[in-house]
């Protein structure tokens, strides 16, 4: 059991990043973050193409030992193709992956350190509970007394110790989920995938177990990657995420880097809520002229007069107020819906050209008196105008 | 960590061990489908294009065939006796199928065994009931009104009776694979009963009615035994390989009929396989069961329908089975038990019986296993390049290829003076050979629906944690699979033991299967004692039958455990 003990350490040292909330400490992280020689998985240049179709275009990301990262990204997007290049399940039609140092890009699944949990678990459901976490532990490495405390210890650790002498098909979907867990750590893989481990399951569930599956994996310091298109589920659980879409990495950030500094149009819309609409770079610098309205943008200064950009903006980032009591520069909007969520309600207003959701608290939204129809102003706050210039 | 990360050699593609013992497995399972069937094939084709001589004829044989009349009149006889029997078959087994899925009436485990029954007996039997029954001294003669059952009328009759499980299993599958919320549609949109009827129920069975008109069809041109037996004077193709064949030894001869026999059977093969694809496109995944409601007007004529269907299928079982039991039919019909002495009637005796058991269970555990393996190594062995692609597709092609055509190929080709392979020539390897391959196919489709039914992420999670594959395979693919492994298994036993026209070319004077002695005995007009062995198969069949059931149930409690 001296593996774990060693990565826990190295977890325990990483906790500060993981918990960088604050732009200014992730940028740091970034900038610290993978030095080419200490990064415990090297993907490198990786393509995977089936027939005339490109499904990863020269993928080049790092993982540091103990980290949790997350491969997320709308179907299609090429995350679990690049997942199961590392499993070598699919092995890449180009580039390289280095675990530990060791080129492992062509090796087959057998010859590498890593326990996998699959969307639909595939545990076997002829074995017991029993069976199914010790199936890996055979040989003269695993005599029958070793590999029996040693699935104990797994039950135990997932909170299963009463269920090993059951069938998969007698339990619940989270708790097949925990026995799929346990088996893939039999081993004590260096390196622990899970391939959307948790969509097969319930709202409340889910929840639960990514909290659960997070803790268990601090506890082991475990590298782990997951697979998933459920971008809450990315932000409550990575260490950092890996956005993804059509067979390209868009951007690798911390949860808040991402959500707080998109680094493209695509990562601004996918992640979180956001409100899109088109502008041009106007004079004097960080002025945008859209839809008939002038918007002061910060994250406009540094581009040319007459570019044309791509705006978002948060809801939560946008400000109502009363028509009689609109600030300066703010914009004149008509509310032509509302959502309630339970702790805030979501508000679609016209400005204009321009469509605009807003998140207001209930208790604001009564004074404010926005239902349908009403007038307010709503202010963009300049620095939280998410501006990207089109290509062309 | 080390520094050596830069220093790391690059890794080239290269097979794990499961990998290439997947690949072995590709190659052993392209190997056997090449020397058994692809091989006696092309050996077949090359035949009918040889002169006696053994020089190139060129197309000689065929003209000699398209301008002999007896030939051409046996090819239509083939089609039309076949095409008037599927259309007989095909509404009473729709019938059928429609009152065990559709409606409400006692009894169905019972009317579905029933159904089988004509399965497990070779087709000679239920020939054998109507010559009793209609032939010169049957005991209904008259009621043909000085009409002669030998001929086009007793094979259509006997075929109906010997195709109609086939058909009734196709549409049944069909009929039970409907979608209630159509009929919840129609219902709510006040369609009447008949409307729906036509509007739903058919085109929802339709491409199952294709199927079965299809595979009736195919069954009864590619017959042997009732033409043989019930079929007097009236030449068909299957009479037409036999005769050039065994009587004339013309080889060549029998290969281009062989082959004409082959055109209507491959057609009707692709004609199959286009509707299963249509079928396969029309069900969504995500219909819900239909569970039909009792109905008077429509269960009481359905189940009157199953009653005379069922009574006329154990009646000519039946007949049959008292025949064997007369001393001197008609006109001694005291009991006795003398027509199962069969050493009075043909040398082999008792011993045709035990051959054929040993024959059956010996093509039930190799085939099986030979066919289980191959069809999971297809499925989830390694899919790059054509191979798999092919191994695919011949593992379809037995379907295709009539009993007849498969035992005279392999006796072109076994029996050829130049092949190694000829030593198994006359041997019993070769007869359970040729049972394997010749119903090779639906032992195949059974067993990857089996396999596609398991997790795509079996194999994988074993790699993971570095179980070699045939670990796997053993431990949980095996235990998943065996009903129907056991269903494999007794259904190579059962046509095994009835099948005639594949081991007639075939058989040696120390290995003559019990169907086959059973046609010699009708021939040497032993007709009682042909009738006796095929009930002595029907009860070998019936027996292995009751044996799955039983075995199916004891393997159904072990593993309830884990079948929810």
């Amino acid at each position: 059991m001296g593996r774990p003990l060693r990565r826990q350490v190295r977890a325990a040292q990483l906790t500060p990043r993981v918990t960088a909330a604050t732009p200014g400490i992730a940028a740091a992280a970034l900038a610290a973050a993978p030095r080419r020689e200490d990064a415990y998985l090297r993907v490198e240049e990786v393509g995977k193409q089936f027939g005339t179709f490109v499904a990863l275009h020269r993928v080049s990301l790092s993982v540091q030992a103990g980290e949790f990262v997350t491969f997320l990204g709308p179907s299609g997007c090429g995350k679990t193709t690049l997942l199961r290049g590392i499993a070598g399940l699919d092995p890449p039609t180009t580039g390289r992956i280095l675990q530990e140092g060791r080129d492992i890009t062509h090796l087959p699944p057998s010859e590498r350190d890593f326990g996998i949990v699959f969307q639909s678990y595939a545990l076997f459901p002829n074995l017991t509970v029993n069976a199914n976490v010790g199936y890996g532990l055979r040989g003269a490495a695993w005599p029958r007394a070793r590999a029996r405390e040693r699935v104990a210890e797994l039950l135990g650790v997932v909170g299963l110790s009463d269920q090993g002498e059951k069938y998969p098909s007698q339990l619940s979907g989270g708790q097949q989920q925990r026995v799929a867990l346990a088996r893939a750590l039999a081993n004590e893989p260096g390196l622990l995938l899970l391939d959307e481990p948790l969509s097969a399951l319930d709202a409340i569930v889910r929840q639960h177990l990514r909290q659960e599956i997070r803790s268990l994996q601090q506890r082991l310091g475990v590298t782990t990657i997951m697979v998933t298109h459920d971008q809450e589920e990315a932000m409550g659980v990575s260490d950092r995420i890996v956005v993804m879409s059509r067979g390209r990495i868009e951007q690798i950030g911390t949860p808040a880097e991402i959500y707080a500094r998109p680094a493209s149009p695509f990562v601004a819309g996918f992640i979180g809520h956001s409100s899109h609409f088109e502008a041009v770079v106007d004079s004097p610098a960080g002025m945008l002229v859209a839809g008939g309205a002038r918007l002061p943008a910060e994250a406009a200064r540094p581009l040319l007069d007459g570019a044309r950009v791509a705006c978002f903006i948060r809801p939560e980032h946008l400000r109502l107020a009363p028509p009689d009591a609109a600030p300066p520069g703010a914009l004149k909007a008509r509310v032509t819906g509302g959502e309630f969520l339970g702790p805030s309600c979501r508000v679609s207003l016209e400005a204009g050209a321009l469509r605009l959701l807003a998140a207001v608290v209930p208790a604001e939204l009564a004074a404010l008196g926005a239902l349908p129809g009403a007038e307010v102003a709503a202010t963009l706050p300049p620095e939280h105008l998410m501006v990207f210039a089109e290509d062309a | 960590m080390p520094d050596a990360v830069l220093a790391a050699a690059p890794s080239r593609p290269r097979l794990s061990l499961d990998q290439q013992v997947m690949s072995w497995g590709l190659w052993l399972a392209l190997a056997f489908l090449l020397a058994f069937l692809a091989l006696p094939l092309g050996t077949l084709l090359l035949r009918a294009f040889e002169t006696p001589e053994g020089g190139f004829a060129g197309l000689a044989n065929f003209r000699t065939y398209a301008t002999t009349p007896a030939l051409l009149v046996a090819a239509w006889n083939s089609v039309w006796t076949a095409a008037l029997s599927a259309v007989i078959v095909v509404p009473l087994a729709f019938g059928y199928a429609y009152a065990l899925t559709r409606a409400c009436i006692p009894a169905r485990p019972l009317f579905r065994a029933v159904m089988m029954l004509p399965l497990l007996a070779p087709s000679l039997l239920p020939a054998l009931a109507l010559i009793y029954l209609f032939g010169n001294q049957g005991m209904l003669r008259g009621l043909l009104m000085g009409g002669s059952i030998y001929g086009p009328a007793g094979i259509v009759a006997a075929q109906v009776f010997y195709c109609f499980p086939a058909a009734a299993l196709i549409l049944a599958v069909a009929l039970s694979t409907a979608d209630a919320r159509l009929y919840e549609a129609a219902a709510a949109l006040r369609a009447s009963r008949a409307r729906i009827f036509l509007t739903v129920t058919l085109p929802g069975a339709r491409y199952g009615l294709v199927s079965a008109f299809v595979v009736v069809f195919t069954l009864v041109v590619t017959d042997f035994g009732i033409p043989k037996v019930i079929g007097g004077q009236f030449p068909v193709l299957a009479t037409d390989v036999y005769k050039q064949v065994v009587g004339l030894q013309d080889f060549n001869m029998g290969a281009v009929v062989g082959i004409v026999l082959l055109v209507p059977a491959v057609a009707a093969f692709l004609l199959d396989r286009w509707a299963s694809r249509q079928r396969s496109a029309t069900m969504s995944g995500r219909a819900v069961p239909l569970r039909p409601a009792p109905r008077a007007a429509r269960d009481r004529p359905l189940l009157a329908l199953c009653l005379v269907v069922a009574a006329v299928l154990v009646g000519i079982v039946g007949v049959a089975a008292w025949g064997s039991l007369i001393r001197f039919w008609p006109y001694n019909l005291s009991l006795t038990l003398d027509n199962y002495g069969f050493s009075r009637f043909d040398a082999a005796g008792w011993q045709a019986v035990w051959l054929s058991v040993r024959m059956a269970g010996l093509a039930a555990v190799l085939g099986t296993a030979i066919i289980f393996v191959v069809a999971y190594v297809l499925e989830r062995g390694p899919q790059k390049g054509q191979l798999p692609g092919l191994g695919r597709f011949a593992a379809t092609v037995p379907l295709a290829v009539p009993g007849l055509v498969l035992g005279l190929a392999y006796v072109l080709f076994f029996n050829h003076p130049a092949n190694p392979l000829g030593v198994l020539y006359g041997t019993l390897a070769i007869l359970v050979l040729n049972s394997i391959v010749h119903f090779y196919t639906v032992g195949h489709l059974t067993a990857v629906t089996a396999i596609r039914q398991l997790d795509p992420e079996f194999e994988s999670v074993g790699a993971s944690m570095r179980v070699p594959v045939w670990v796997t395979f053993g431990r949980v693919t095996v235990p998943m699979c065996l009903p129907a492994i056991l269903e494999i298994a007794i259904y190579l036993f059962v046509t095994a033991m009835t099948t005639v026209s594949a081991v007639i070319f075939l058989y040696g004077p120390d290995t003559k299967p019990a169907s086959v002695a059973m046609l010699h005995m009708d021939e040497a007009g032993q007709a009682s004692a042909a009738a006796a062995m095929g009930v002595v198969i029907l009860g070998i069949t019936t027996a292995a039958k009751l044996a799955q059931l039983v075995l199916g149930a004891l393997l159904g409690r072990a593993t309830q455990a884990w079948r929810r």
